[in-house]
């Protein structure tokens, strides 16, 4: 058998790595005010109220974070028709039928663990590239309904741009009860993404956990 | 009577008002509609000149609590001059007339005002097995709403039942128990929720009509902006406390003798729309949260679902009653870790094989230290 000569390929531009880690330090930070948020700590205390804001800074966090997510998600759609060929908005679909091919051998490698032929993408595998699509949808189900919430103690027009879906959900309560449901989805999202990074970086050893630092990944030189 | 219609003005003197009541009422109620203060002369105006709305007022699935609320008003007037001695030309718990007579008051006034009658309506209406579950004088109530709409000149959903289902349409919703504006189409419907609603929203919603002629502004679900744009939480006295974080923990601990936020005590402030916190109850003495006990929600649709009531997230769809989202989260999230943790241990067994098959065929390179 032959040695395996690697080529280098410049896959993350700087933009997507940029979206990419302002996205995570957001949903991390949202994540854990927002958990705060629906699960203040039990603080027994003598306090006056006039004395401490923390409850009010966490909120405040969880909205700053809430705009930069947002901003930077919109951003991320525009990159999708703006960037390269692997930040493309047709990476995220699975439409081709070597997608569903590549789809079921991804799974193989994942789950059954039995292919290690190595795979014909070489920015999202297809697969991954639908999971993404999942989490962009749920992104902008969060935006509508933490939006929607917000539009009640807001009068600037962009939140207002979402008050719709509470009369659509029912009411507040079950906006907020779904907003904290998806919460959820980030952390067991997290969970799963960073072990499969690892993992494939692993079998494949394409350097894709330093690829969203540097951008490059090294494939199979092609004969 | 049509010659010289009798006004609010006349039939208030006629209980022995004094102008100064008069005028003090249309002050406090012109304030309670949210009109700026130069708006009171037009109020006063409406109630001089203006002849009485003719009423009819419909008691179906409900507890009668909504009326109840509205002879409680703070200020006599309400209760004596425009709800029952003068304005009201039907209503089943208050009238004196009873049977026949009753219907024969209700159709004649529909006869003689017609598109000009004010349609209050209480309670919710059952649409299952063709509405039999509510019959008034051998008639459905879905029937006689939908005649009754025809001709009436607005309509108000008094209370939960009738602007979002209340507990009738609370789950499994057995009569099929629906909100008046999903029954009525093409004429204004204002809705007016709380179980039941305060008594000052209500007349302040009917003093509206009557001063300015026109529906008064409604938000997304048909509720008067004047009262509902706000939630409990944004006027809420317990306010600070929130900001702060200083929440009670149990009912019978220090927090709660301190009157801190209710929130963790499953207090519904934060998504619940309703003036109760700025009017307050009974004259203004007090409202839930100033008594103690969080807010239950009640002018919200839905309500009665998202318990249980003492807890902050509701139970989860098709788990016990105490699971909540954040209990089923920890269970999945526990889950993913183990499931991780033993993908991880396998794939290490193998790859450890295939780095060996690979150093003995020569496809993997191993430097050796000092190589
Ligand atoms: C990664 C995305 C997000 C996560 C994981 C998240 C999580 C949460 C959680 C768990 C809560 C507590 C709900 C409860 O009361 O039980 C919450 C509240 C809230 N979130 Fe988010 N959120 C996210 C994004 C957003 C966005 C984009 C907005 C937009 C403004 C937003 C606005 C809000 C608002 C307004 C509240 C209610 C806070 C209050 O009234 O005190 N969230 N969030
Ligand atoms: S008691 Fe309820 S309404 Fe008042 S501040 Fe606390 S959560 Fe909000």
């Amino acid at each position: 058998m032959e040695r395996v000569i690697s080529e280098r390929v410049y896959v993350w531009q700087l933009p997507v790595r940029l979206y990419h880690w302002i996205n995570a330090l957001c949903v991390a930070a949202l994540a854990v005010t927002g958990y705060l948020i629906g699960r203040p700590l039990a603080v027994q205390s003598a306090a006056e109220a006039s004395y401490s804001y923390w409850f009010g800074q966490i909120r405040f966090i969880h909205f700053v974070a809430a705009f930069i997510f947002f901003f930077n998600f919109l951003f991320r759609i525009y990159w999708g028709f703006a960037g390269n060929k692997f930040a493309q908005w047709r990476n995220f679909i699975i439409h081709r039928k070597s997608q569903v091919q590549e789809a079921v051998d991804v799974l193989k490698i994942d789950i059954l663990q039995t292919q290690s032929k190595p795979l014909e993408s070489v920015g999202h595998n297809s697969l991954a590239g639908f999971t993404y699509f999942i989490t962009f949808l749920v992104f902008l189900f969060q935006c509508i309904t933490g939006f929607g919430m917000y539009a009640a103690m807001s009068d600037s027009w962009l939140p207002h741009m979402f008050a719709w879906i509470v009369p659509l959900m029912g009411g507040d309560f079950a906006v907020r009860q779904w907003h904290h449901v998806m919460m959820w989805f980030f952390i067991i999202f997290s969970i799963i993404h960073v072990y499969l990074v690892f993992y494939h970086d692993y079998v494949e050893g394409r350097g894709i956990i330093s690829s969203m630092a540097g951008g490059w990944k090294f494939i199979e030189k092609k004969k | 009577m049509n010659e010289n219609p009798v006004t609010y003005w006349d039939e208030m003197k006629r209980h022995g008002y004094s102008r100064r009541d008069f005028l003090k009422f249309c002050t406090w109620m012109t304030a309670f509609i949210g009109v700026e203060a130069s708006g009171v002369g037009k109020v006063v105006k409406a109630m001089e000149t203006k002849p009485r709305i003719p009423v009819v007022w419909f008691h179906f699935q409900e507890c009668t609590c909504c009326s109840e609320s509205f002879i409680r008003s703070s200020h006599p007037i309400v209760a004596d001059v425009i709800l029952d001695k003068i304005s009201l030309d039907y209503t089943e718990t208050l009238q004196a007339a009873a049977g026949k007579q009753a219907e024969e008051a209700l159709h004649s006034t529909m006869k003689k005002y017609k598109g000009e009658y004010l349609m209050l309506v209480e309670g919710s209406i059952p649409t299952e097995e063709d509405g039999v579950y509510c019959c008034i004088g051998g008639r459905t109530a879905l029937d006689i709403v939908q005649e009754a709409a025809q001709n009436a000149k607005a309509i108000i959903a008094w209370g939960s039942c009738a602007s979002n289902g209340c507990i009738q349409s609370s789950k499994p919703n057995p009569t099929g128990a629906t909100p008046i504006h999903k029954i009525i189409s093409g004429k204004p419907i204002i809705n007016v929720p709380g179980c039941p609603p305060i008594a000052e929203v209500m007349a302040g919603t009917i003093v509206h009509l009557l001063a300015f002629d026109r529906i008064p502004q409604l938000d997304g679900l048909g509720r008067p902006k004047a009262f509902y744009s706000r939630r409990v939480h944004d006027t809420c006295y317990r306010r600070p406390n929130y900001d702060a974080g200083l929440f009670v923990n149990a009912f019978d601990d220090e927090n709660a003798k301190r009157g801190y936020c209710l929130y963790k005590m499953g207090c519904r402030g934060p998504v619940t729309y309703n003036s109760c916190a700025v009017i307050k109850w009974n004259n203004g003495v007090s409202y839930p949260i100033q008594s103690g006990h969080g807010c239950i929600g009640c002018s919200e649709a839905h309500f009665w679902d998202n318990g249980p009531f003492y807890q902050h997230l509701a139970s989860f769809p098709g788990f016990g009653i105490e699971t909540t989202a954040d209990n089923i989260g920890v269970v999945v999230g526990a889950a993913t870790v183990a499931g991780v943790a033993a993908h991880a241990i396998s794939t290490n067994i193998r790859k450890r094989k295939l780095i060996k098959e690979g150093i003995e065929n020569g496809s993997v390179t191993e430097k050796k230290g000092g190589e």
